[in-house]
């Protein structure tokens, strides 16, 4: 009896959960954890004492016009950083999305214009657009996946190669660069806002429709919740659905971070990652599709300069390069700290190029703390046999 | 006499030019552990890859249960209960415990009449906890990342993984491998509770004392040929060592045999 429970004692592998941890390994592991966070709130400070100092108090950062320009402002490197966050933590990079969403824009207008020319209804034109601007994308994802996961092609190539076909047959089919004659309309959708308030004399809040305000009372009108906004929360809460809540979301973190595992577990590995591809493209569709109501245009050169911005976002947003690790409210608080830093940084009449300056140094900060963190947890790592 | 739960006949595997495995011929029995042993490229892990479905044998036949089994792709093996767990162990380092054991066979649920399904992390956690209780094996947090465990508790995992979807036969590649002294005691304590509940085990190693802690019945390979089937009892480290290093081969003697089980079988 006493020999039975000396043995089960023997067997009982007992956790140790990363031990050895001084204080300093501890704040840097709770500090990878919520520095973006943190970030975010001292940036917002920071700007709502300065910008108000730097105007001589006529101008304040927080303000209802401000906080909504800053949502639109994120949308699409949001909706691209969406999709690259879950092809990031299944372990591969997709470059081709700027100019997929150039040609999903281009291919919108395309859509929307013929529509509606040969006489469907203005909001069957727009869901027209939006069926082709995904439905394009699509098929530039599929490529890029199949030749992926089949012909086994470094992912960094292979979206690389697409990209620059995707440009140019973005370019062609603009007839150089921007698609126009787009129904009046579309203008409302990409611009409206579900409500508007009209401070002081004479204002109120009003629901859906743009209240009919000219001069000086259109200065006092604000949107808020744009509908582009409204498309791309309502895109946000899948993707956190999907990448947190499903088996498709446990899938990619397992490709990411165990392919191995993944694959001997029986897994669907080509499929799966042909199905990330296709899903980060259709982001970029997405994000095309908008922009294309936004300007009342199709543009072929719209996302080219996006592409970096949301990688950026997502890697501020603590998604690790290698794979594995990340979340969507990551690579959401990475475009929103993107986007308050650039319109915080205009406010205060600071040229442009420090943006990039200021963005290229938190990329740089955000990798040196999910190294550190790595540090700290990397000799467990290293105790797993090669 | 019981029917072996594993049979191969004159099994060969070549790579290119390469006789890794040659003409083997060995049995498992059910509720043992059968140590496999012999010097590094004598063929031990390419002989359970052709069980395990990993390779396909150039010749010979694999009897699994009594029927003859064709394993085109790994997960056929792992489907029909044979469960190997390699030395990298495949475990995804970044999920935990729980999302490892049910890592592939994810459990979910249903809503909206099936049109969306949920990952069912409460169960899944409850039913790792289970499994891994029945090893004797207690973490105190099953949610953590799989980096964050030792060897052994990492070990410890892929033997509840394999044990929780029912495998009938256990192959270990070189388990104690990268662990320190106490880790592998626990690894080889996990070995006999697994073999006490019906579970064969072979044990794929070059560490002697393992084999005599451990097994019931050991085989050597030397070149790729299996060179004897002793019991442990019945051998010394002496001589184990000389088999392994190819001084001693029972098969050149022209005593080769099949369905060699127990005392009666062994020559010496
Ligand atoms: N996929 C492969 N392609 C070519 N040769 C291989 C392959 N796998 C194994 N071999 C060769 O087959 C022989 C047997 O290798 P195997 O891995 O089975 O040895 P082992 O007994 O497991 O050795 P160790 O103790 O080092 O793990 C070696 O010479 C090895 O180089
Ligand atoms: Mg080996």
């Amino acid at each position: 009896m006493a020999n039975r429970a000396s043995e089960t004692k023997a067997a009982t592998v007992t956790a140790d959960p990363y031990p050895a941890q001084t204080p300093a390994q501890r704040f840097v592991l709770v500090l990878s954890r919520v520095w973006a966070w943190v970030f975010l709130a001292l940036l917002i400070i920071i700007f709502v004492i300065a910008v108000p100092i730097s105007s001589g108090g006529s101008v304040n950062f927080v303000t209802l016009r401000n906080s909504q320009n800053i949502l639109v402002a994120i949308i699409p490197v949001l909706l691209l950083g969406l999709g690259q966050t879950f092809v990031i933590i299944g372990a591969g990079i997709d470059l081709s999305v700027g100019w997929v969403m150039s040609f999903a824009s281009v291919l919108s207008a395309l859509a929307i214009r013929a529509a509606f020319n040969s006489g469907v209804p203005l909001f069957f034109s727009a869901v027209a657009g939006l069926l082709a601007a995904v439905a394009g994308a699509s098929i530039v994802g599929l490529f890029n996946g199949v030749i992926i996961a089949k012909l086994k092609v470094p992912a960094f190539i292979v979206t690389l190669g697409s990209s620059f076909i995707v440009r140019g047959i973005a370019l062609l089919m603009s007839e150089n660069t921007t698609v126009i004659g787009l129904p009046r309309g579309i203008r409302s959708y990409g611009n409206d806002s579900l409500m508007y308030f009209i401070r002081g004399e004479g204002g109120g809040l009003y629901f859906i429709t743009r209240p009919e305000v000219s001069g000086e009372m259109l200065r006092r009108t604000d949107g808020i919740l744009p509908y582009p906004v409204l498309l791309t929360a309502f895109v946000v809460a899948i993707a956190v659905f999907v990448l947190h809540k499903t088996q498709f979301g446990r899938h990619t973190f397992a490709i990411g971070g165990g392919l191995e595992a993944a694959l001997r577990t029986g897994i669907p590995v080509p499929r799966h990652i042909i199905k990330l591809y296709v899903l980060s493209a259709s982001t970029a569709g997405i994000a095309g599709f908008l922009s294309t109501l936004r300007f009342t245009a199709g543009s072929a050169v719209i996302g080219d300069p996006l592409l970096l911005s949301s990688i950026a976002a997502v890697i501020i947003g603590g998604v690790s390069l290698f794979g594995g690790a990340g979340t969507v409210m990551g690579t959401v608080i990475g475009a929103l700290i993107i986007a308050v830093l650039t319109t915080g940084l205009v406010m205060l009449n600071v040229a442009a190029f420090w943006q990039f300056i200021v963005v290229g140094a938190v990329v740089i900060i955000a990798v040196l703390i999910d190294q550190s963190r790595d540090l700290i947890v990397g000799h467990y790592k290293s105790e797993q046999p090669p | 006499m019981t029917e072996p739960i594993l049979s191969i006949r004159g099994l060969t595997k070549r790579f290119g030019g390469l006789v890794a495995v040659n003409d083997v011929s060995w049995d498992v029995y059910p509720g043992e552990v059968v140590a496999l042993l012999g010097d590094n490229g004598a063929g031990k892990s390419t002989l359970i890859k052709c069980v395990s479905g990993v390779h396909p044998a150039d010749e010979g036949e694999i009897f699994f249960e009594g029927r003859p089994s064709h394993f085109l792709r790994p997960i056929d093996a792992r489907r029909q209960g044979i469960e190997t767990i390699y030395q990298d162990l495949a475990l995804a380092n970044n999920l935990d415990v729980g999302a490892n054991i049910f890592l592939g066979r994810e459990m979910k649920n249903s809503h909206l009449g099936g049109l969306v399904k949920t990952l069912n992390d409460a169960r899944m956690l409850e039913e790792s906890q289970s499994a891994l209780a029945s090893l004797e094996i207690h973490f105190p947090s099953l949610t953590q990342p799989i980096e964050s465990l030792s060897g052994g508790q990492r070990q410890a995992v892929a033997i509840a993984r394999a044990v929780y979807w029912d495998a009938k036969l256990m192959i270990m590649d070189e388990p104690t491998n990268n662990l320190g002294v106490p880790e592998q005691k626990k690894v080889l304590d996990l070995i006999r509770r697994l073999r006490d509940q019906g579970v064969p085990v072979i044990l794929i190693t070059h560490i002697l004392p393992d084999v005599f802690a451990v097994s019931d019945r050991l085989m050597v390979m030397h070149r790729g040929r299996k060179v004897t089937e002793k019991i442990p009892s019945q051998t010394s480290t002496e001589e184990l060592v000389q088999y392994m290093v190819g001084a001693r081969d029972d098969t050149s003697v022209g005593n080769v045999r099949e369905n060699s089980l127990g005392p009666s079988a062994d020559p010496s």
